[in-house]
């Protein structure tokens, strides 16, 4: 096996210094009984030529251009040419986990930085190495937030992805967590009247999402405010992280109260590819003194014992491998490579282009509904700002676009659309001529 | 120079913080220009919705970008560069067609939300994998969707419940060795279950008598490590999961150590249940740092009802499609179905290697721990004398006497140009130092490994000061932990 360099002769000397004759002896302490005597039921093994044949006519069976108007959840974003040469590094992508400190100054210094990065984007004062993806994110901060309030009793909006809050049920379900549903209005987004009313005293927090499932923008602020007014805590999901590059971030207001508590999200946007669903890279950001309730690993800045600076892991006190069952999570990983995409996408786009690519999200999205309401009988049905997404009600089967009829009934034959930086007007304009009629 | 210390002196660049870099004006990304009508942005959003500049984010050119973290790279070890031999990690070679394939546009730009006919080969992908997960651990169903070991026993668990609840009662507790990763506990406290630890035997195995007295009607399963986390093979496990099955009970595998079995024996044939398996370990895919790792969950029938909705079905004319008719299933762990790009390599490995070719990546892998346990087991203690697979575990009892300890071992290892083994793990070992070398490694690698162990065991014997004082050839020493935990600095903020 080319993977293997041990060779007969190599294998024959080792044996000999261990002192027996065949490597059978070596599994002698597994009972015959529980032997398998024969060869797994397997393909035959391919050389690599054949490899690149088998993968590349299953790559050619999946449409790629048909995925332009899809989001809900994983944006199709330009993702610059240097992210993938730096990654491809092998002192990046076959590192371990930096727990030996001395040599892996680099994966800890870019994670500090990923930290640093998400901070400045939510407007929170800290956040961690990163965590699975957006969903799982969400339930950790659900877990966080009956930690940290001591109550079992959660509003989640019914805009926050379907599929997170599917997850954020599983995890929840037998932890003593309960979720009331909170509903949108005609305009795509919750009222915060009705939401004030909504919270009782005994819930924990409320989870919203902004840009929300249809793409609309949310008053993070005013529902913060709402919501510590109550006397509860304030969760806000992020799934499309590109849009924090100009909206304003929910940790970002000069008051304390108009402020989320925690913030979570999903990182895909910001240079890592859809890739069928994963790996992606969740993240969470809270306020400093939430630290210690937080799951997932951190990277701290330190200095060794002659006072040169360097990077370690820090506040493991909370984690599994210290605390097993009493741990802040059972999280042993973070998504180290995906996060620094993101951290290389950051510095490359820079401040500016940044904002750039989230104009241009907004005046396609801003033209494509407008082209949809000359030239169709359709609307986009939420008035709302909306960033790069909106609902649309069609007659028949839509070519484009994500269906919503499952995921809400109640809004008939509507699909999701997306439009982001990388459609051209000339591709938008296509779409809305071949949308039934 | 010596051949021993094969490290030397080289010069690495010194980089500030990326906030550090640049200045106000660079560019290394442009857009094509806009072609849709310009508008202002706070014509069609609230302006008190929009942000005003990020502060503090640099602005760098391309050449800026790839000089920072390239120079940070620069700063890692990593295994292309050499042996990791951190006990129950498996670092082993990462194939580079393996990565060459996961970027092919069909997969890379592959979207979870379009109508299956549009992502035939994407779920003929996971399905094979599937397939060739459930032959070689010999269970009947899989489930790609966990992201990670740790998020596997999560799905594990809680099918484990599910399960029970579907029969009146989900029961209380889950029964775990002492041996077992720290991930074991804390997943089966987050699926609601109050943990009772199994003392090892004097062999360093679960001791059958006193289990026996442990299991009861209260206890809903146990997750059990094999080969456990000593390296030692579980020689009772047939009759572990008899008892556990005779009170009615389930049995669920920590697959970290599947690279010590595979076509040689299957936990499906000894009562295993539920496992997960690491591909991040077993199969190849990178670790990159710290992730993305993948877990999938491999079931026997009875459990299969419970997987994580959807589950990839064929329809009768053989095309994939995600089922979500799935009225028993836990829910979702995880949203879309897993992390599809571990998946592709994962599949790459298997098919690459065929049945007598993963039978091999486990015999060299046992016979590679064992040549650095006959080598290593005058100058260092053995924790327990019972044969082992694919990892060992030493003790550092005889350098303790001159007040050398296991950390400082690794540490002094770094020197010789290793990266350290897995230390002070499995916790009922006092002063652990945990060895596996995988199948990757070649003699010379092993034998410059073994070498590099005995210098420092002379070396802690004549002039101990220099292993406790270790790494000396480093960019920086051992970070003082518990003063950077005492004030943590979490992130960069500019100068007030």
């Amino acid at each position: 096996m080319r993977y293997i360099p041990n060779s007969a002769a190599d294998r024959n000397q080792m044996l000999s210094e261990i002192g027996i004759d065949s490597i059978e002896r070596l599994f002698a302490g597994i009972p015959e009984k529980l032997r398998l005597r024969r060869l797994l039921d397997l393909p035959k093994p391919l050389t690599e030529p054949e490899l690149i044949e088998y993968f590349q006519s299953r790559a050619a069976k999946n449409s790629v251009a048909e995925a332009a108007f899809v989001g809900g959840g994983i944006y199709r974003h330009y993702i610059p040419i240097i992210i993938d040469a730096l990654i491809s590094r092998s002192e990046f992508y076959t590192a371990y986990t930096p727990y030996q400190a001395e040599i892996a100054q680099g994966t800890l210094q870019a994670i500090f930085e990923f930290q640093t990065y998400i901070a400045q984007l939510t407007g929170m004062e800290v956040a961690n190495a990163s965590l699975y993806d957006g969903s799982t994110a969400l339930a950790e901060a659900v877990l966080m937030a009956q930690r940290i309030s001591k109550k079992n009793r959660f509003l989640v909006a019914r805009t926050v992805h379907p599929e997170y809050r599917a997850v954020v049920g599983t995890y929840a379900k037998n932890l003593g967590i309960e979720m009331d549903l909170i509903e949108y209005e005609t305009d795509g987004r919750i009222d915060l009247e009705k939401l004030e009313r909504q919270i009782a005293a005994d819930v924990a927090a409320v989870v919203v999402q902004s840009p929300n499932f249809f793409g609309s923008i949310e008053r993070t602020h005013d529902i913060s405010e709402v919501t510590h007014r109550r006397g509860a805590l304030s969760i806000v999901n992020v799934c499309e992280a590109i849009a924090l590059g100009i909206l304003k971030p929910p940790g970002g207001d000069a008051l304390e109260e108009r402020t989320a508590d925690i913030v979570v999200g999903e990182g895909q946007s910001l240079g890592v590819p859809p890739s069928f669903g994963g790996p992606h890279v969740g993240f969470l950001a809270t306020r400093e003194r939430y630290v210690r309730q937080m799951p997932g690993r951190l990277v701290g800045m330190g200095k060794d014992y002659s006072g040169r600076a360097g990077f370690v892991l820090t506040l493991s006190t909370r984690e599994q491998h210290i605390r097993r069952e009493k741990a802040t999570s059972n999280i042993c990983t973070n998504q180290s490579l995906c996060a620094l995409m993101a951290t290389i996408y950051l510095a490359t786009v820079g401040p500016k282009g940044l904002r750039e690519i989230c104009e241009h999200n907004i005046l396609k999205t801003d033209y494509a509904v407008n082209e949809i309401g000359r030239r169709t009988k359709y609307r986009a049905i939420f008035p709302a700002p909306r960033f790069n997404e909106f609902v649309v009600q069609v007659s028949g089967d839509c070519p484009y676009g994500l269906p919503l009829s499952h995921l809400y009934p109640e809004l008939g034959n509507a699909v999701l659309l997306c439009v982001t930086e990388t459609v051209r007007r000339h591709e938008i304009d296509a779409m809305v001529q071949r949308l039934p009629s | 120079m010596s051949d021993l210390q094969r490290t030397s002196a080289h010069f690495s660049v010194n980089e500030r913080l990326i906030f550090e870099e640049g200045s106000p004006g660079r560019r290394a990304f442009d857009l094509p220009a806009l072609d849709v009508p310009a508008k202002a942005v706070h014509e069609l959003i609230d302006p008190k919705l929009l942000r005003d500049d990020i502060g503090g984010m640099p602005e760098l050119s391309e050449v800026d970008v790839i000089r920072h973290f390239t120079r940070l790279s620069t700063w890692n070890y990593h295994i292309d560069l050499g042996l990791y031999p951190l006990g129950s990690c498996t670092m082993k070679y990462n194939p580079k067609i393996n990565e060459r394939m996961v970027r092919l546009e069909g997969f890379a730009f592959a979207h979870p939300y379009l109508p299956s006919d549009r992502v035939q080969g994407a779920l003929e992908i996971q399905k094979s994998l599937e397939t060739c997960l459930a032959e070689i651990s010999g269970m009947d169903a899989v489930t790609l969707q966990p992201a990670a070991g740790a998020h596997g026993e999560l799905t594990g668990i809680l099918m484990v419940r599910a399960y029970h609840e579907s029969r009146g009662n989900p029961r209380k507790k889950i029964l775990i060795p002492d041996s077992a990763h720290g991930t074991n506990p804390a997943s089966a406290a987050i699926s609601g279950y109050v943990i009772e630890t199994v003392p090892s035997s004097k062999k360093g195995t679960v001791d059958l008598d006193r289990l026996a007295h442990l299991v009861n009607e209260d206890v809903a399963a146990i997750m059990i490590t094999n080969p456990n986390t000593l390296g030692i093979f579980e020689s009772e496990i047939a009759e572990i999961a008899e008892l556990l099955h005779s009170r009615g009970a389930l049995v669920y595998m920590d697959g970290a150590n599947l690279n010590a079995m595979m076509g040689i024996t299957r936990p499906g044939d000894f009562g295993v249940d539920v496992l997960h398996i690491n591909l991040h370990k077993t199969f190849t895919t990178p670790h990159g740092g710290g992730g993305p790792g993948a877990g999938p969950v491999a079931v026997k029938k009875i459990l299969e009802p419970f997987l994580p909705y959807p589950v990839i079905s064929q329809n009768p004319q053989g095309a994939y499609f995600f089922d979500y008719a799935r009225p028993q299933s836990i829910g979702k762990i995880k949203a879309y179905n897993g992390h599809f790009g571990m998946h592709v390599r994962a599949l790459c490995y298997i098919l690459a290697n065929g049945a007598a070719g993963l039978k091999e990546v486990s015999e060299i892998a046992v016979l590679n721990a064992n040549y650095i346990r006959a080598k290593l087991k005058n100058a260092y203690a053995l924790a327990y004398e019972s044969p082992t697979l694919h990892e060992v575990v030493f003790s550092d009892r005889l350098q303790e006497r001159k007040d050398v300890h296991v950390w400082d071992i690794g540490k002094r290892l770094i020197d010789y140009g290793f990266h350290p083994p897995t230390v002070s793990f499995p916790l009922i070992v006092p002063g652990a130092i945990m060895i596996e070398p995988t199948e990757t490694e070649s003699k010379q690698e092993l034998d410059g490994f073994i070498q590099a162990m005995l210098s420092i065991a002379k070396e802690s014997e004549e002039k101990p000061e220099i292993v406790k004082t270790a790494p000396h050839t480093t960019r920086i020493g051992r970070i003082d932990e518990a003063g950077a935990a005492r004030r943590p600095v979490l992130r960069w903020k500019p100068e007030p």
